[in-house]
């Protein structure tokens, strides 16, 4: 029985010291020194100021921004301390509301758009931290951006084209548009 | 369903297969106690385990010890981990000052982690310290796997022995299986991982201003964005391939720090069914008949392509009011996905991940279409054999293979047989028990939480979806799966405890009968095959493998689906 203990304890001891101190900070060190910018979180700065990540979605409602995807995080959406989709199943009535209210806002920005919404729009991503919207979600935004912001559509449409990313090794996952990286292009064209 | 969708998947398959027979071969090598290169590195280390513990690594125990050993190990590694989210707050490398975790709820995560279960009732990111994740998460990630992975290594020594007492050694198995198999093979994804993004660091989170500043719903400007990070690669790796599957962040792996792009994904979800599917060939190599690896494998392949179809086949449908709205929906079901990952891979992962005990996430299964859903609650509710966890699928899958002689030696009126071993009342009985205490508990666990009206009130989602979010979490949790129908607030007194009690008795109750039938067959000796004997390598062995583990299922469950998912889909639809 004593000796049960014992090798428990020690067992126990042994593996929180290999797996738990030495093999996270191996990878750490390995992180800091290979992946310098990815393992931090890929932010990115402008002067000396951290204006966001490459990897996580803003929160945008103004018509000469490209809007996100709908956020489910609490308190507010885009909380990036605290990642949350919104559970809803298909049957539940509040979903079909919160669908009604966001095509009701998109119409409302641009009442003249005839295309049919893509479904990444009004529905909340997993993490509720997304930047990506499907490039058709993008196509959707780009007359409405381009009329609030004074450019033509060809202009907005390039930057939407440099921040579109296909598939990875030319099959894996969806192609996609990273909206924070395109509006920061876009503020640097016009403010 | 597109083309693409169809080449992702079958590349998926493909990697996974090829890998079956290194990895397999490997592992096998690793339990048989060869050289396996990195012995020549990390040796000394084992050794030193071994000469602190005061054990002679040669020196075998039988079945009753063997058990004896992991349940003395899990339990110190509970008490560790509950007090270690009881003190976090006074303790260093907790930048964001979390203060100690609430009883229920520590207890409730300490039984998780040890039983690699990982279901949270909590979120990683405002609850644990950098230190808990790592002292407390990381290392139970490894020894819960670990202790499966030995387990199922001393049941299959069962069928390899004859006339034997001993069936292996607790403590060198598990200490194997960390060194030489979890802990390189974690190294490599964990740095995999970080170049496509995922972070690990040991700094506070960082603040960002935001590009637009927004107004937030209380009427009040909101300028910054506060980005959780952490030491999350090295528990990513670990978590996927030991199909632990707590996520370092609450939403798991959608999250984009977590998962960020479709390569990270498609490592992440490779990762939850490498080694079990792996093991299946380290089975047949340690049993002398690479066949029977095989023809277990193929059981597994036959009800994962059957799953995974109609979870594909059905998120690619949506609601039928959204179309009603003027919303284009070929995309899919996306309430609830990554646009990065799209329908095919959340589908996916959602059934490879409940296939295996992993229950990591890349989308949300509670906003999944009813039958869509139904794919991931059912795969957990036929006890997680198809793959399964690493070490308990496979013990779990030869339960299923010895109920399946055992059907077919009543056909034909003669004592069932599996690999030479006679199977008898005392490994009828085990397997019994292994089979029906964890149906036992979901449905009764289930059932009195619909009875109760404050873990009724725990529900999200209304009507029949709410049913099927308490029956998926006690499923959850008697598998040690560990993914949830999020939208349950089980952050409560009630579901911390009684899912707690869950996780112990789906954990132990099946993992005690395995030890105990490979302890008695290793007692047996060998019967030499005759005209009479099933062989267990052929396609007829296999057909009967995959209907007795659908039908055991199936004869459990319907009535309780039929009442969740079911109804729910008949009135979407409607």
């Amino acid at each position: 029985m004593f000796l049960l203990l014992r090798r428990s304890v020690i067992g126990l001891l042994m593996m929180t010291i290999i797996t738990g101190v030495v093999y996270p900070a191996v990878v750490t060190a390995i992180g800091h020194v290979v992946f310098p910018h990815r393992s931090q979180g890929s932010l990115i700065v402008r002067g000396d100021e951290i204006v966001g990540s490459e990897l996580i979605g803003q929160p945008f409602d103004s018509p000469k921004y490209f809007w996100p995807r709908p956020s489910a995080t609490d308190p507010v959406p885009y909380n990036a301390g605290s990642s949350s989709g919104s559970n809803l199943g298909p049957t539940n009535p509040k979903l079909l509301q919160a669908v009604q209210e966001r095509v009701a806002r998109l119409k409302a920005v641009d009442p003249n758009n005839r295309l049919l919404i893509p479904v990444d729009l009004v529905t909340a991503s997993g993490s509720g931290l997304e930047a990506y919207i499907s490039p058709a979600a993008a196509q959707y935004q780009v007359p409405r951006v381009a009329r609030a912001r004074g450019l033509t559509a060809v202009q907005v449409q390039q930057l939407v084209t440099e921040n579109t990313w296909g598939r990875q090794w030319g099959f894996l996952g969806e192609p996609r548009t990273n909206v924070v990286t395109l509006n920061l292009a876009l503020d640097k064209l016009s403010k | 369903m597109t083309a693409n969708d169809v080449l992702q998947i079958v590349f998926y398959l493909a990697v996974l297969l090829i890998l079956v027979k290194p990895l397999g071969w490997y592992m096998a090598r690793v339990y048989e106690g060869k050289p396996v290169g990195l012995d020549r590195v990390l040796g000394p280390l084992e050794r030193l385990i071994y000469r602190l513990c005061d054990l002679d690594p040669q020196k075998e125990v039988g079945w009753k010890r063997y058990a004896m050993g992991a349940l003395a190990f899990n339990a110190m590694g509970f008490a560790f981990l509950y007090l270690l989210q009881r003190v976090q707050g006074s303790l260093p490398l907790n930048p964001e000052h979390l203060a100690a975790v609430k009883t229920h709820t520590a207890f409730n995560t300490a039984v998780s982690f040890i039983t690699n279960t990982n279901w949270q009732s909590y979120g990683g990111e405002t609850t644990m310290s950098y230190l808990t994740q790592m002292l407390g998460m990381t290392v139970q990630n490894f020894v819960s796997a670990a202790t499966a992975m030995a387990v199922l290594i001393a049941m299959i020594r069962g069928f390899v022995r004859r006339n034997s007492e001993t069936i292996g050694n607790f403590w060198v198995d598990m200490t194997r299986s960390v060194l030489y198999i979890l802990l390189p093979v974690s190294i490599l994804w964990a740095v995999a991982l970080m170049s496509q993004g995922v972070v690990q660091t040991y700094s506070s989170y960082p603040k960002t201003s935001l590009i637009e500043p927004v107004k937030g719903a209380d009427g009040k400007m909101i300028t910054e964005q506060t980005l959780a990070v952490g030491p999350a690669a090295s528990q990513i790796a670990i978590k996927q391939l030991g199909t632990n599957g707590g996520g370092f962040f609450n939403a798991n792996s959608a999250h984009p720090f977590e998962n960020p792009t479709p390569l990270s994904n498609f490592l992440e979800v490779l990762a939850i069914l490498m080694l079990p599917a792996a093991l299946c060939y380290t089975f047949g190599k340690m049993v002398g008949d690479v066949r029977q690896g095989w023809a277990v494998l193929a059981a597994m392949v036959v009800i994962f392509g059957g799953m995974l179809a109609l979870c594909w086949y059905s998120e690619q449908q949506s609601p039928p009011w959204m179309a009603q709205l003027g919303v284009d929906t070929t995309a899919g079901n996306m309430e609830g996905k990554e646009v990065r990952f799209g329908i095919a891979n959340s589908a996916l992962w959602a059934t490879a991940t409940t296939c295996a005990s992993n229950g990591s996430v890349n989308s949300m299964h509670d906003s999944f279409t009813p039958l869509g859903g139904l794919v991931p609650m059912l795969l957990i509710q036929l006890g997680e054999v198809v793959f399964g966890g690493v070490g308990s699928g496979l013990y779990g899958m030869l339960v299923f293979a010895i109920i399946a002689v055992f059907i077919a030696g009543l056909m034909v009126g003669r004592t069932p047989e599996y690999l030479g071993k006679k199977i008898e009342a005392f490994e009828i009985k085990m397997a019994a028990i292994a089979i029906l205490i964890p149906v036992i508990v979901i449905l009764i666990g289930a059932g009195a939480a619909v009875m109760i009206p404050a873990a009724r009130a725990s529900t999200a989602n209304p009507g029949a979806h709410g049913f099927s979010e308490i029956l998926y979490a006690f499923s959850s949790a008697a598998g040690n799966n560990g993914s949830a129908f999020a939208g349950l607030s089980a952050d409560t007194p009630f579901y911390n405890v009684s899912l707690g009690l869950t996780m112990l008795i789906g954990r132990y109750w099946v993992l005690i009968p395995a030890l105990a039938i490979g302890g008695s067959l290793a007692r047996k000796t060998i019967v030499p095959t005759s005209a009479g004997t099933l062989p267990t390598h052929g396609p007829l062995f296999v057909g009967l493998l995959v209907v007795v583990v659908l039908i055991i299922g199936a004869l459990s469950f319907i009535p309780a689906l039929a009442l969740g998912p079911i109804v729910e889909h008949l009135l979407m639809f409607q």
